[in-house]
Formats: C-alpha cells, structure tokens, sequence
C-alpha cells in the first residue's frame, strides 16, 4: 500500500507544481498587459490620485497635485487658473481621460519616462516613493492673461509666438472651462461637469487656437503676397483692380470691402487697404500651384508644433479660376488655426525662417534638476530673406495707414494684417489679425468668430502691450 | 507484507513537542503580523484593542498545541503550525478586506469565532476520541449520510441565496445560517470509503475478465464507482459544480487506488468520469461558458468581471505584492470566500502566493507522511484521503482562481471566509494528527512474547491483513 501511497504523493507534487509554474508563467507572461489594460481600475485609480507633476508657467505652477490624505486618491489634481490654461493644459479626468499637455507629457508628469529612469532607480533606492516630473511651458502668463482679458466673452482665440525660437507665449481660446471640475474626485460631479461642457451648442471644449480652422479671409493675402513676391512681382506692381471682378464661369461677383477705387493698385497699396479684386486677380495670374506651395511652405496641410498636435491648416487643390480668386482672398475652402496664422506672419518678420513653433521649454526631475531643455527647430525657409523683408515692410503700412492703424504701438515696429472672413453658414462674420512686433520679435494671431464692434486688431495690441 | 518482526528495526520516533510549539508561535505571528502591518499601513496606527486581538489568536494557537502536546504527543510537529499559519493569514486578510468597506461587514469576528469553534471541537475530538478505528465500520451508513449532505443543496426550502451569487447549487440555508453542507460530507466520505475500501479491498484486487487486452475487475466489483460516478454527474449537472463532482469522485478513485494498488482504478474511474464530463459539457450550455471564462475570459468582460478583476489585482500586486492594506482586493467580489487567494496574490505578490502553496504543499506531504507511517489500513486510507482531498481542494481554487483550470466554487482551505468550511477542516486536522500520533508512538508489545517458529509446527496461514500492512 505504501508503495501507491507514494503514487498518490507524486500526483500531489505533479498538482502543487503545476499550480507554481502557472503562477509564475501568468506572472511573466499576462502582467504587461493586465497593468496596461484600461479597465484595471487599480492602475488608472494608483496613477490617477498619483504624485503627479505640475505644470509651470514662468516657474508658477498652473497646474499641480496636492495631497487629499485620503485614500484610494493620495492626490488631487488643481488647476489653478482653470478657464485661462485649459488648451494649453487639456484635462486628466479619471472618466474621460486626459488631454493636452496632460496627454502629451503623461509619462513625464507621472516620472515614468525614459529621461527620468536614474531618478526612478534613485528613489526606489532611497526608499522615497518616485514623484512626477514638471514641465515647464513657454506660456508668459501676463500676455496669456492680457490675451484672454482682450478677448473678454467674445468667442474666440488668439495665439503669440516668438517667432525666433518658435516658444508660445500666448494660447488662449474663450469662451472656456474650469478644467478642475473635470478632475474632481466626486465622479457624478465630473459627469455633470462633462455633460454641461460637451451639451448642445456648448463649445467651451473647442480649442479654437490651435484644433478649429477658420476661413482666414484677407490675412492670406499675406501668403498671395509672398508667393507674388517670389514670382517676379514687387511692391510696386501695378494690379488691375476693378470694383466689382466678374469671376470667369461664374455668376458670383467679386467687390471690394474697403474703398480701393475703380482702377489699379500698386501691390502695396492692395495689401494696405486690403483690396479684394487685386489680390483675386494676382492669385488667378499665379495659379493654384504656386500658392499652394508658399501655403505649404508656412505650414499649411500639416500639423504644426512641437508637443501640441495642431489641427492641420487648409489649403485646397483642383480649383477652378473663380474659386482660386476667393481662396486667393481666403475664402472658399482655405480654413487655418490661429497658430498658423501667427506663424505666417512671425515668418515674414523672421526673415522667412519658419520656427516650430512649441510649448514645453523644460522637463525637470521631481527635485528640480533639468532633465531636458527645448532646443529652437527651423522647419523651414518659406521666402528669401529680402522678399521677406519687403513683405514686413508692406505689413508695416497696413498699421500705419491702412487698415490695421488700431493695432498702433508708439514706438514700435507694428506690420500686420487685418481680415474679415464670411462664414459659410452665415450669421455674421469672423474677424482677424495677424501681426508682429519687431521689437519684441513675437508674432500675434487674433481670430473672433463673430465680428462685432469690436475687431480682432485691437486685441492683438493689447497682447503686444503686455509683452515683457 | 509480511516480515519477522525479529529482523524489522523498532523505530522510536522522537515528540518533537517544542519544535511544534517553536513553529507554532512563528505560525501565530504571520497571521498577528499580518494584521499589524495592515493597520500600520493604512492609518499609521495600531487599533486600540490590537492588545487583545493579538492575544486571543496567540491563545488559540497555544491552546491547540497544548491539546497536542497532551493527548497527542507523538503526532507530527508541522501540520498544526502549517494550519494556524494558513488560519491566521486567512483571518487578516478577511479583516483586512472588511477595512475596504464602509460599513465594515466585520467578517474577521465571525471568522475568528468560527475559528474558535473549530479549535474547541478539535480538541473535543482529541479528548473524546482515543483511538480512530472506532470510526471504522459504517460504510453504507456513512455513504448514505454523505450522499444526503452532498445533494441537499438541491432541496428548494433549503436554497441559499448564495447559490445564485455564484451560480451553484453548493449551499444550504437553515434558519438563516448558509453553510456548504459538502464540507461536512467530505468527512462522512471520506470515512465511509475508508471503512468500506478496508473491508472489500481483497475482493477489489481480484481480475475479471480482459476487455481488449485490459485486465478488467469483476463486474459486481464495478458496483461502488458506478454508484460514485453516477453520484459525480447527478451532483454536476444539477448542482452546477465540477468543483465538488470532481472532488468527491477523484477521493473516491484515489482511495480506491491506495486501497489496492491498482492503476486500472484509476484509467476506468478517469475515462468514466472524463466521458460524462464531455458529455454534459456538450449538452449543458452553462459548461462551455465556464470554459470560455476560463479560456478567454476577456471575451466577456461583462459576465467574467470576478475572474478578470482578481487577474488585475494579481497583475498590479506584481513579484512582491502592493503590501498588506495597500492593494484594492476589495474590488474583486466576494474577495474574501473563493478569491482569497487572489487578495494574497494582490498584497504579498507572486512571492506571498507561492509561500501559502508551499505551506498548503507542506501540510498535504505531512499527512501523506502519516498516511504512510500508520500500520492500520484504516488509517492509511483516511489519511492519504483527508491529504488528498485538501490537495484537490487547493488544486482546484487556487488553480481556479489563476486561471490554471475553470473556475469551481470550491473553498481555500483554513483561509476562505465560511464556518462550515472551517470547522470540518479542523476536525480533518484533527484525525489526521490522531492517526499521525498512534503511528509514531513506540508501539507497545510489537514483538510477541513468544514467536512461533514455523519450522516447529504446523501452521495455518492467518490472514494479518485486517489488522497490519
């Protein structure tokens, strides 16, 4: 009997074996994937009441992590200035996920990056439990403020870029949100939070900087300019511009906003008072492919910037004449984000350098130590330098006597250029400007969805009046 | 089997009394360490009356190990701390999940209490109880008792609503008290196939007739796993429960393998039962779904969300575990019953589980010792039987519970939250250490005064084998 006994003994060890090697296969094999699944509420709950990093601007922090002495959330999440950051920052709701710098930067905010591995190892080692990292972004809160106080409760956005290095300075977007109410603990209250921003006709989600494209109107005439420029053409060519332009195939008849007379204009004069038939005509002379080239060559039909993912201006192909000379006055389909169009005009006033432009200057460790710092990137050369020059120079009239003169700065270089775009869907149309201040060589973009007594230039100085 | 006890060395196998008492206070101290840890974890602070908690689990423990060292001083040393370590860790980590609640179910209470009673009639067994072999002799009265207990949960007055919380008809309520009834038929079976297998074991040994070259038993000796088999399908199909089926009918061909030494038990008890169980996995649809669970339970996130939670909590706790009160093993339902196991996976890792398995592997081995040390075929049978159905249990949930195998409705043993589970497993322990004592005690007059010398006379064969092995 003792022999099958021993039988029996064997078959237990077979059994216990099996359980241990299961165990320690399921260990090797199924972790990664049930820690990174998303329904682990374990791993979304740790990270989420997690020592998360903050987010800085000049060295302030706009958004932090502050013990709540409670458990299973160790941390919450405040955004000090809600309303003011929100498209900068995006959101981190344990419901809805993250957004923003919070999306782009997660691994860095929550010390799990590659470049933060020896601080990692150093507080395991120290028996410390590892802290996020902060991100420093480029923003100058005084000329964010300035922005978002410009623009008031119109509904709009407005972007300012050193157009040097490419650093935002500015990316506000009204009307907005308290991001905090989204990263609440108490979760029906980030429901409700969630349902009354994303209800019906709601939009103060809607990052109208950098995510929503716009008919830019008359400011891309900045890009027919430059692409004329490049073409053989200067200030001083003589442009046909009629009061009324009949657009070839077409019933629709072109007229001129501003007074530019019944004759000709220079290319100078067109841009200073904005002339619609003498940009159309110039567009239709160079054709779609030129000024698809030069739009290209600013950035358009992809995404700009370095840490953000900006909606992708438009520029469209397989035009006809008629709709080549309203695209040429930024209408038919050209829709851009405000962030392009300050990058146009940032590019001009940089000697046709175009700068990516970028939001995150420094990584830095939970004990402060630089971990990485953004070097400035050239995405490109968009005009020789002296047609660029010479495109500045234009701009500069467009402020002194045309009509830009309200985005006046006494003692500063101002060059600019206004735009009214009509909306397809009516109901008012979109105000713009976009500009830059030679002396402070940053580049504004204004864009109000609705034109009202108040335009889009007067707030791009109150934005360059705060500059430092 | 026989030998002239002349030439057998007498082996006296030592107490080992205070080894037991050593091991006994380390065993005690997991479980208060677990407790403690997890107070100062969570709050930063000691529970005003963790004193007496303390002292009460530390008591129970000494008071089982000096009924022990008093009634049986020759048992074997590691199976009770093995089973005060597995009770202990068990009942922190049930106080530990009641923290997760707010109200506190306060469930640790019951569970010591419970546990308390389960100490208090193992040491009545112990005292009342001087020598197993009394149990012996009640085969079909037994086997009738087990099977009523085994099927009672089909009874619809006595339905628990716990059975519709887990999908098995495994439990019965009395005046509101909901208890596994087949954790108390596990005892009865286990006795009456003990009982029966000493009696018929010769009968069993003997060939019937070769089926395509398998030397096949006599067909009347079919009768008993016939009755089993067909016990094992009424219990899984209309209890739901592979779990306890293959429990009880893996004892019974185990015990029937020990009791003869034949291997052909088994293949025809296996394929027997392998068929039905193919059978009704084709024909039941509830079968394929635990498959299902079991293979993919991702399919359905919905419907398998215990089994996948526990995975999470397992996943997340890691090689070392999130530390006692720091992981969430309250998010898996019912943690605290079948996924106890996966609550230790959770806070004390892959290294906490595999040390409970190793300590269940310690406990199994001690009795299969036992089991082999008796002279009493009796004894061996019950032994080897009790090991081997802890051994099952553990393979079954534990198994179940990492996805090894489906999943079964089957408790941990000493750990899982349940008085009726605890209690019966106490008393297992405490015939196991019974058997374990009588069978290294110095065994008085083993060597006859007088040895008759078969050259002398002329002697009948007696047959020993009623009596040693």
């Amino acid at each position: 009997m003792n022999k099958s006994i021993r039988g029996v003994a064997l078959f237990v060890g077979v059994m216990f074996l099996a359980l241990l090697i299961n165990a320690t296969a399921s260990y090797w094999i199924r972790t990664d994937d049930l820690v990174n699944d998303a329904r682990n509420t374990r791993v979304r709950d740790e990270e989420f009441g997690g020592p998360r990093g903050p987010i800085l601007a000049a060295n302030t922090p706009i958004v932090q992590s502050v013990p709540t002495g409670t458990t299973p959330y160790a941390y919450q999440r405040q955004y000090l200035d809600g309303p003011l950051y929100a498209p900068v920052t995006g959101y981190y709701s344990y419901i809805y996920g993250r957004s923003g710098l919070e999306q782009e930067f997660n691994a860095e905010l929550t010390g799990q990056a590659d470049s933060q591995f020896t601080q990692r190892i150093l507080d395991t080692l120290a028996g410390r439990s590892p802290a996020g990292g902060q991100v420093l972004t480029t923003i100058q809160p005084k000329v964010q403020q300035a922005a978002w106080d410009a623009l008031g409760n119109q509904e709009g956005a407005a972007v300012a870029i050193d157009y040097q290095t490419g650093a935002i300075l500015a990316w506000v977007s009204t009307p907005s949100f308290d991001v905090s109410q989204l990263a609440s603990l108490d979760f029906p209250a980030t429901q409700a939070a969630w349902d009354q921003f994303t209800a019906d006709g709601s939009t103060v989600m809607n990052d109208r900087a950098t995510q929503e494209i716009n008919a830019p109107g008359s400011t891309f005439k900045l890009v027919v300019a430059a692409t004329a420029l490049a073409n053989g053409y200067t200030p001083d060519s003589v442009i046909d511009t009629p009061q009324a332009l009949q657009l070839p195939q077409s019933t629709h008849q072109l007229s001129n906003l501003a007074a530019c007379g019944n004759t000709t204009k220079t290319m100078d004069q067109a841009l200073t008072l904005s002339c619609n038939t003498s940009f159309a005509n110039i567009g239709m002379a160079l054709g779609e492919d030129k000024i698809k080239a030069q739009a290209e060559a600013f950035g358009f039909n992809s995404s700009l910037g370095d840490g953000l993912t900006s909606a992708a201006s438009v520029y469209p192909t397989g035009m006809s004449q008629a709709e080549l000379a309203m695209a040429s006055i930024g209408q038919f389909d050209v829709a851009t984000t405000p962030l392009q169009m300050a990058v146009v005009a940032g590019a001009i006033a940089n000697g046709g350098t175009v700068m990516e432009p970028y939001i995150v200057q420094e990584i830095r460790g939970s004990n402060e130590s630089v971990l990485s710092t953004h070097q400035p990137v050239v995405r490109g050369q968009a005009m020789t330098q002296a047609n660029a020059a010479t495109l500045a120079e234009m701009m500069t009239h467009v402020i002194k006597s045309g009509t830009g003169t309200a985005a006046q700065i006494s003692g500063m270089t101002v060059g600019g250029k206004t735009g009214t775009a009509e909306t397809s869907v009516g109901g008012g149309d979109h105000s713009w400007f976009t500009g830059y201040i030679a002396e402070k060589h940053v580049a504004v973009a204004v864009y109000l969805a609705t034109e009202t007594t108040t335009t889009a230039t007067p707030i791009a100085r109150s934005i360059m009046e705060a500059l430092p | 089997m026989m030998s002239t006890p002349n030439s057998q060395p007498v082996v006296i196998y030592r107490k080992r009394r205070n080894a037991e008492l050593a091991l006994c206070l380390l065993a005690a101290a997991f479980g208060i360490g677990g407790y403690l840890i997890t107070h100062l974890n969570r709050d930063a602070a000691l529970p005003s009356n963790w004193i007496a908690v303390s002292a009460i689990w530390l008591a129970i423990c000494i008071a089982a190990h000096l009924v022990v060292r008093l009634k049986l001083p020759y048992a074997d040393p590691v199976i009770l701390p093995c089973v005060l370590a597995l009770n202990g860790l068990g009942l922190a980590m049930i106080h530990r999940l009641d923290m997760s609640f707010d109200p506190s179910p306060n469930a640790a209470t019951m569970q010591l209490i419970w546990t308390a009673i389960g100490v208090a009639l193992f040491a009545v067994t112990l005292f009342y109880l001087r020598d197993y072999r009394v149990l012996q002799g009640f085969s079909y009265i037994l086997f009738i008792v087990g099977m009523i207990l085994l099927l009672l949960p089909l009874l619809p007055f006595l339905s628990s609503p716990n059975n519709a919380a887990n999908g098995s008809q495994i439990w019965i309520q009395i005046a509101g008290y909901s208890f596994q009834p087949a954790e108390i038929a596990k005892i009865v079976l286990t006795l009456a196939f003990a009982s029966y297998l000493t009696e018929n074991r010769d009968l069993l040994q003997l060939a019937g007739r070769r089926v395509f070259g398998f030397q096949m038993p006599r067909m009347r000796d079919l009768i008993p796993v016939g009755v089993m088999w067909a016990a094992a399908v009424v219990v899984l199909i209309f209890q739901n429960d592979l779990g306890t089926s293959l429990l009880f009918f893996g004892l019974f061909v185990m015990m029937l393998f020990v009791a003869t030494s034949q291997v052909r038990w088994v293949i025809i008890g296996v394929s027997a039962f392998a068929v039905a169980a193919y059978v009704i996995g084709q024909l039941a649809p509830h079968v394929a779904t635990r498959v299902s669970s079991w293979l993919d339970p991702f399919s359905n996130y919905e419907a398998n969300y215990q089994i996948i939670t526990a995975q999470f909590g397992m996943a997340w706790g890691g090689l070392f575990g999130r530390g006692w009160g720091q992981g969430r093993p309250g998010l898996t339902p019912v943690a605290s019953s079948d996924f106890i196991s996966a609550a230790i996976g959770e806070e004390l890792g892959l290294v906490g589980l595999v040390a409970v398995i190793l300590i269940y592997l310690l406990m199994v081995a001690r009795g299969l010792r036992a089991a082999l040390t008796s002279t009493v075929i009796f004894g061996k049978l019950l032994a080897s039987g009790f090991s081997f159905i802890f051994a099952l249990q553990i393979f079954a949930i534990i198994g179940g519970v990492t996805r090894l195998l489906p999943l079964t409705g089957l408790t941990t043993p000493f750990m899982s939250q349940g008085g009726s589970s605890l209690v019966a497993n106490w008393l297992i322990v405490a015939i196991l250490l019974l058997i374990s004592h009588q069978a290294r005690r110095p065994q008085v007059a083993t060597v006859p005064a007088t040895v008759a010398n078969l050259a002398d006379d002329e002697t009948s064969l007696i047959n020993l084998n009623e009596g040693t092995a």
